[in-house]
């Protein structure tokens, strides 16, 4: 066995084994804070020996935050008078 | 989800990426997305302004949401023309229901609800409108988020990596996150996802919604609403990672 594998045998008989094909389906429940205390302590335990789980995570914290940061299409021209003109016509 | 939850998750986010993992911690990945950082700030003055036909107030919320609005409507029609006449009719309805803008929900909420609304009907009408069914979010229905073939099938070390995944390189800057090459690509992802998740991911992580906000404007409960998001994200995980190690993977 390696030092790894020692590692994991020890966690998963210590807190309840959580895969890493679970822990990739709960990663969501993890972000958004709705994980129940026990399950958040086996996320953590499986995150601090699992190199390819803690990749995976950084990779969707990466994605999220690439999406916050999406360029905009401008106003059209066009549509910015029309619609200026409507709000002048109101005032 | 209550604030303690919140807390809490952010408290362990933290905590998480102190040991373990160089990355965005939970709050930066939690906060606004940056075009909308200063929005919240202004919006108080921002109604009052735009009740009193204020040119420059409108102006700038033009300019602050009319793209956003058009990625929204997007993902309800199909048509970048259609799109355009929603988020056209959006604005002509915030100009007429300002005055009973009661602030019970952001300026920014109140505008994407009345954009929701005015998408999701000529949605129907394009008969692309999906209703959520409690048959999708059945688990028997749902797509892993990581291709099964990634994880060992057999042994003690069953559903673990069979190689881990390759980490994301943010300093080359031939595939940078940041470029606009993968701007263009996530744009493209997000619009092959099917109607619903591109509204979720849309709201919640493109535009920085809350999910009650998104619930809300959904019709949909918080655990359909993170189903959504899961799989939304999950897919568009995939995507970039294909983009980001060239669909090659290391055995």
């Amino acid at each position: 066995m390696t030092r790894k594998e020692i590692k994991v045998y020890v966690l998963d008989h210590l807190a309840g084994r959580l895969t890493c094909k679970e822990f990739v389906e709960r990663v969501t429940d993890y972000l958004e804070g709705s994980m129940s205390l026990w399950t958040r302590v086996r996320f953590h335990l499986h995150l601090g020996m699992c190199l390819g789980c803690r990749i995976y995570l950084k990779q969707l914290k990466q994605t999220i935050h690439s999406l916050g940061r999406l360029p905009q299409e401008p106003v059209p021209p066009a549509v910015r008078e029309e619609l200026l003109r409507r709000l002048r016509a109101k005032a | 989800m209550d604030g303690r939850g919140e807390q809490e998750a952010r408290l362990w986010g933290s905590l998480g990426d102190h040991l373990w993992v160089d990355s965005p911690t939970m709050s930066e990945v939690k906060q606004e997305p940056v075009r909308s950082a200063g929005a919240r700030m202004a919006e108080g003055p921002l109604s009052e302004r735009l009740r009193n036909r204020d040119e420059a107030a409108f102006t700038s919320l033009l300019d602050r949401y009319h793209g956003s609005l058009i990625r929204l409507a997007l993902a309800h029609v199909s048509d970048h023309s259609v799109a355009e006449e929603v988020v056209q009719e959006t604005w002509l309805a915030v100009l007429e229901g300002i005055d009973q803008f009661e602030g019970r929900s952001s300026l920014k909420t109140w505008i994407f609800k009345i954009l929701a609304n005015k998408a999701k009907s000529r949605g129907v009408r394009e008969s692309r409108h999906v209703s959520i069914s409690p048959l999708d979010l059945n688990d028997e229905n749902d797509e892993p988020a990581v291709d099964p073939s990634q994880f060992r099938s057999t042994g003690y070390w069953a559903d673990y990596w069979n190689a881990n995944p390759q980490p994301w390189d943010e300093e080359t800057p031939e595939k940078s996150l940041l470029s606009k090459e993968c701007a263009a690509y996530l744009q493209q992802a997000i619009a092959q996802l099917p109607a619903n998740l591109q509204q979720v991911l849309i709201m919640r992580d493109v535009e920085g919604l809350s999910s009650k906000d998104v619930c809300d404007t959904m019709g949909i409960s918080e655990a359909n609403q993170r189903v959504l998001l899961h799989r939304a994200r999950s897919r568009v995980r995939r995507a970039l990672d294909q983009y980001m190690t060239g669909g090659i993977r290391p055995e």
